[in-house]
Formats: C-alpha cells, structure tokens, sequence
C-alpha cells in the first residue's frame, strides 16, 4: 500500500523534512515532519498517537535507514512491542538489530520522596545514551506528559522540558512528542508552548454511532501543508491518512474494452463496452435491476478469467448466487474456480475509514480487475454526505491507479431527486448507466438508458430491458409521439403497426385483382369482337364464294339452256366473264 | 559492625538481615548540587545509621547506561536498594525531614 514515498524534500519548504512513510501523511505536510525538530502530536485517549509516533520510528528506521529512540513513559517495553506487532511491526526484532532503542521511563510518585531542589540530567542522560548508542535521528517521547504525573514540582519540570526541547533541537534529532487532548487548550499541560514548530492535531469523532479518526495538522511553521481533517485508519498495515487530493490525477489510462456480458449494452456503448479501469456509475430506483447487471458485468469478466471482487452491502453471497440462478447466471462455479470472490458487510459494521481500510486490504491481497460495489448508497449512508464522496473519490483514486475497472450501483429514490443525489458522486464516475422504471398500463417496465460514458459514441437512446429466466434482454423501446412505450403498450404498439401494414398489403392485393379483372374482361371484349369479325369475314366468304358458284352455275345453267334453246355460243362465252350482270339479267 | 537491634516497621527480606543499608546517590559529575546532596545524605546518615550504611555514588556522566537500571530521571537521586522496598528520593537532600521520610528512618528514630 506504500507505492508513493513522497521525496524528503520538497522544493517549496525552506527547511528539510523528514518523511514520516505514513501513508497520506507525508502528503498533507508536503514531505514530512520538520527535520531535526520537535513535533507534537495531540489527541484524547485513544487517538493513536502512540501507533503514529510508533510508525513514524519504524518505518524510519526499516524505509529511510534512520535508526530511533522510543522513549515510553505510559506503556512497558513489553507492551509497546505487543502493541505495534499487531499492526505488523516487528519492534522486537529491530531492537534486537540495534535500528530502535526503547527506554521504559517510569516513576511512581508514590515511591518518591521530594527534598530540595533537582534537575532532570536524569531523562538527559538517559536519552543522550540511548540516542548515541545507536546513532539515532530519530526520537519519540510517549507521553512526556506523564511526568507532571511522577514530578510534584512542577515549575521545575516545565523549566526542564523547555530546556529538553531546545536541547534535542541542538542534538538535531526529528522528535515527535505526543500528549494529552486538554479541556482548554490543545494539551492537558501545555506543552504547545514548548513545541512550536509543528503539531499534529488527532481526534476521535463519533458520529451517528460510528466512530472516525481524524487528523489535522494545526501547525507548521514556515511550510504549506493541508489544513483540513483529514480521516484516518489504523489497519494492520498501520495508519493510513486518506487524503481526498492523496493521488494526483495522471493514472495510467487504458483504451482497452471490456464487454459488459450484455450484447446490447455493449453497443449501446459504441459497440464494444466500457472503458478497462473506468468507473461506472450504474443508478436506479429499487428493483430496477442493479444488482443483476452489476452481476452479468461480473459473469462476463469472470468468465474472460479475470478476477472479481464483489463487495455487498446488502445481500449475503449466497443471497446474490441464488437470485442470480433464477435468472441464468450461475456464478458459483466462478466461485469455486477462485475467479468471483463475494465480500458482505453491512454498512453499520464500522465507520466509512474501516470500510474503506477492508476494502483496500482485499483489492490489494485478491488483486482483482474488475470491483463491484452494490450498492455503494448504502456504504455512504454509514457517513456524511462529504465523508461519503470523499471515500468514494479515493476509493475510484485507488482503483484507477490499479487500472482496475469498478462498478457501482447506486439505489436512488424515485422522482426527478433522483439524480441530484448522484450529481457529485456521477463526476467522479467515467460512465454512467442510469436505470428506470416506467409506469403505466398497470405495469411497471424496465429501462435504461447511457447518461454519460466518456471518450466513446455511445447511444442516445432509452431501451427497455426485460428480465427472464434466460437473463437480461435488452429491445428497443417503441418512440412516437405519445412518447416512449414499453412493455406491452409497446407490444400492443407492435401489433398495431402491423395490422395497418396487414391492411395495406390487403388493400393493394384487392386493386390489383380489380385490375386483373379488368384486364381479362377487356382481353375477353377483344376476343368477342375478334371473333364477331372472324365470323362476318368468313360469313363474307362464304357468301361470295356461294355467289362465285350460283353465277357458273347460273352460267352452265344458261349454257345448257342455250343449248337447249340453241343460242349463240358467243353470248354464252361474254356472260361467264361477267357473272352478275348476268345475274342481272 | 556489632549487631543492633533496629526497631522496624517493616520487617527486613529474611536473606538479609537489616543491618547493611545500601544506599546510591546518582549525581552528573562534580557539581555544587552533587556535593551538597551527598554532603547532606551523608549527614543523615550518620546521624541515624552511623556504621550500617554504605552510600554508593554513581557518576552518570561517566555511566550514563546505569540510569535506566534505577530509573533515574532527576538528578541527583538517592536510591535505598536495600533494605528492600526500594525507595527513591529526589533532590539535593536539603529537607531533612522529607529525606528521613523517604528513607523510612522516621520509625527508627
């Protein structure tokens, strides 16, 4: 988790600093504590003012080699080692290398007798030879403050300490002191007026029954550093501060796609999916589905062989497997193949830093690529509206500078609230799929449409989504002018298209009969006359022809009757050629 | 050392009889607040525990590394190790009534 330890120096401080290797820390005092002087770190019993100061020993002496002093003057050795072993520092064994000293200051009051006047050259010397023995740069005084405990003069004591803070200045070591909250001031005894340099305000604020740690720096002389509270966690890697500007914006950008298990989803987002390492913002009204698309996004990369994490908020894992069964998706083989793994908590488990202290341990330890968290309202709610974002922000800093993708679902409550709610987290997200439900005709009907999806063409339209036992479908959802139809006004819509096209077709099919019948009648007119004229032309034939053979038989009659009456021959012969004059005749 | 009874409080561990008292001063180097301290520890001494003490003063100027042991953190500092419980006074002694106080020498008296 400590990938980023900012340079001890930064440019624009004017005197060195010492990195804490606290993550976030090192960030909001631009580098580290102020080098070679004293620090005081303030807070109320539990803070973690010990585990800061612990860490900031440790991981100075395993990460920038700089060996350091612990003197404690509340908790034994023993205790301290026990203590920071649980955030996985082995204080023992850097003792044992001679990177760390501790010193077990005590004094019981009760066992010491007070006569005349004294110094602290005691603590001096003590410190001096723990700090030469190994070379140390490095002191932590936990909590100097018990000593106005053990000490009864205390105008003696507050002479000495002043004398002690310049005198560990002189030795040049980075010191940090922590103390008591006071009621008044910001220590039980004043020690502000000692440290002046640098201080490092710790607080404990419960809020709606859920506890989170913040810190501030208060002061810091003569650097910038971020004055706000920053929350902080205490993990077994030890503290994290979580500032909102922890990452600078230049992540790694991939152009590479992924499916979101949904063809048409898919092409609603230019044809290929989401963006590798975006954020999606999936958001809806209850039962719009969510859950069952943040399920098929994790069948489908799962299915690829990437890995999923799947962080619930609401449902049980077993829960999710069995809801998702019923519509097809079976996610327990991808389970078992160690290829989806579920993470259930409910959001008031423990306040938004611990959430977030889990969530980054089991990204960093399943290393997955795809996260989806379901719903991630719910985990907002165990904050502040602005703890919420600022979590999420990191969380997607986190993620994205991971390159791995992550899906959120957000539940929303219904009317046109619904995205106002969304507008500060939605611009954090990359893409973002917004889910509806349409009523009317006495039901309710899925649909969703892309709001934004960035650097891709994505699809201005609202489609309906149907869910079966066979999964999600996703249809075009009939637009006219009454609006837009689904269900089964879109179906009854479908229909009715249809019947009008039916009529159409019926309509054009009868004409065209018409015009048949036209035709043949007209074919059949033709062939009427046709053989009205046949039947004349041959009638004509016919009669010319009869006339052709009345005339020669006329002829032959006339001849033979010449004979008979012995006429000329030459009159027979000038009748033939000319028949009906003849007939005439 | 002729054996004396000491009217005690507290009776001594059984392994040591009380009649040894040892005593440490620890002192930084050779500084008036040193020797007034072991000046006047020494008075105290002999005044009440004349030929059964034994002080033993400890330079931490020189073993720096021995202040932990009895937890030294004001100087000077005497430390009664025995007899036992172990008490500790502070300062440079002065205050003879708080120096018999916290040696437990009042009883004795």
């Amino acid at each position: 988790m400590n990938k980023t330890i900012p340079k001890s120096t930064a440019p624009s401080t004017q005197f060195p600093k010492c990195p804490t290797g606290i993550q976030g820390l090192d960030e909001i005092t631009g580098g580290g504590l102020p080098r070679g002087r004293p620090t005081l770190v303030c807070g109320g019993a539990g803070c973690g003012k010990t585990l800061l100061a612990a860490e900031f020993l440790v991981r100075g002496a395993v990460q920038f080699g700089e060996p350091g002093v612990l003197m404690a003057f509340e908790e034994t050795e023993v205790e301290l080692k026990a203590n920071v072993a649980s955030l996985g520092f082995d204080l023992a064994g850097l003792v044992r290398r001679k990177q760390i000293v501790l010193d077990y200051v005590h004094l019981e009051r009760s066992e010491v007798q007070e006569s005349g006047d004294y110094d602290l050259e005691g603590l001096f010397v003590r410190l001096n030879h723990a700090i030469d023995s190994i070379g140390a740069r490095r002191v932590v005084l936990d909590s100097l403050e018990a000593l106005f405990a053990s000490l009864p003069n205390e105008a003696i004591l507050r002479a000495e300490l002043r004398r002690l803070f310049r005198w560990l200045k002189d030795k040049g070591v980075t010191a940090v002191i922590t103390a008591e909250r006071g009621r008044d001031q910001l220590t039980r005894h004043g020690l502000e007026e000692y440290v002046s340099d640098c201080v490092i305000v710790l607080d404990h604020l419960v809020n709606d029954q859920i506890a989170t740690r913040h810190l501030r720096v208060m002061k810091y002389r003569g650097a910038q550093h971020g004055t706000n509270e920053f929350p902080f966690l205490i993990g077994a890697e030890g503290i994290s501060v979580l500032p909102i500007t922890s990452l600078a914006l230049n992540h790694k950008v991939s152009s590479e796609r992924i499916a979101t298990g949904i063809p048409r989803l898919d092409a609603m987002l230019g044809g290929r999916g989401f963006f590798r390492g975006s954020s999606i913002l999936l958001t809806g009204t209850p039962g719009t589905g969510k859950t069952i698309i943040a399920a098929n996004f994790a069948h489908a990369a799962a299915r690829r062989g990437e890995r999923v994490l799947f962080f619930s908020f609401e449902e049980s894992p077993n829960q999710i497997i069995r809801n998702m069964h019923s519509i097809g998706l079976r996610l327990e083989p991808l389970v078992k193949r160690g290829l989806l793994r579920f993470h259930s908590a409910r959001p008031s488990l423990y306040g938004l830093e611990m959430h977030l202290a889990t969530m980054f341990k089991e990204i960093a330890k399943f290393q997955p690529r795809v996260v989806i968290m379901d719903p991630i309202t719910s985990l907002m709610e165990a904050g502040t509206d602005s703890e919420g974002k600022a979590m999420v922000t990191r969380l997607i800093d986190f993620l994205k500078a991971g390159q791995v993708t992550s899906l959120f679902t957000s539940l929303t409550q219904g009317g046109h609230a619904l995205q106002q709610s969304e507008t500060a987290m939605s611009s954090l997200m990359d893409a973002w799929v917004l889910l509806q439900d349409f009523e009317g005709n006495g039901e309710r009907n899925r649909v969703l449409y892309v709001l934004k999806a960035r650097g891709m063409a994505h699809s201005n339209q609202i489609r309906e989504f149907l869910i079966s036992d066979r999964g999600i479908d996703v249809v075009d959802a009939y637009i006219g002018v009454s609006g837009v139809l689904t269900g089964s006004a879109r179906v009854a819509q479908g229909a009715l298209e249809k019947a009008a096209v039916l009529a159409n077709q019926q309509e054009a099919a009868t004409l065209k009969r018409e015009v048949e019948r036209k035709r043949s009648a007209l074919d059949r007119q033709i062939s009427g006359l046709r053989s009205d004229y046949e039947s004349e032309a041959l009638e004509l034939r016919r009669i010319a022809e009869q006339v052709g053979t009345r005339t020669s038989v006329l002829g032959t009659e006339r001849a033979a009757s010449g004979l008979l009456r012995q006429a000329d021959i030459k009159v027979v012969a000038s009748t033939r050629g000319k028949p009906r004059l003849g007939r005439k005749n | 050392m002729k054996p004396k009874p000491v009217k005690r409080r507290a009776s001594a561990p059984a392994r040591q009889p009380a009649k040894l008292w040892q005593l440490r001063l620890y002192v930084m180097g050779q500084t008036p607040k040193s020797l007034t301290a072991f000046a006047n520890l020494k008075k105290v001494c002999e005044s009440h525990l004349k030929g059964r003490y034994r002080i033993t003063v400890i330079d931490l100027v020189k073993q720096p590394q021995l202040a932990k042991g009895d937890q030294i953190l004001a100087v000077p500092t005497v430390v009664r190790r025995l007899p036992k419980p172990v008490r500790t006074i502070i300062g440079n002694l002065s205050e003879t009534a708080r120096v018999l106080i916290g040696l437990d020498l009042r009883a004795a008296d």
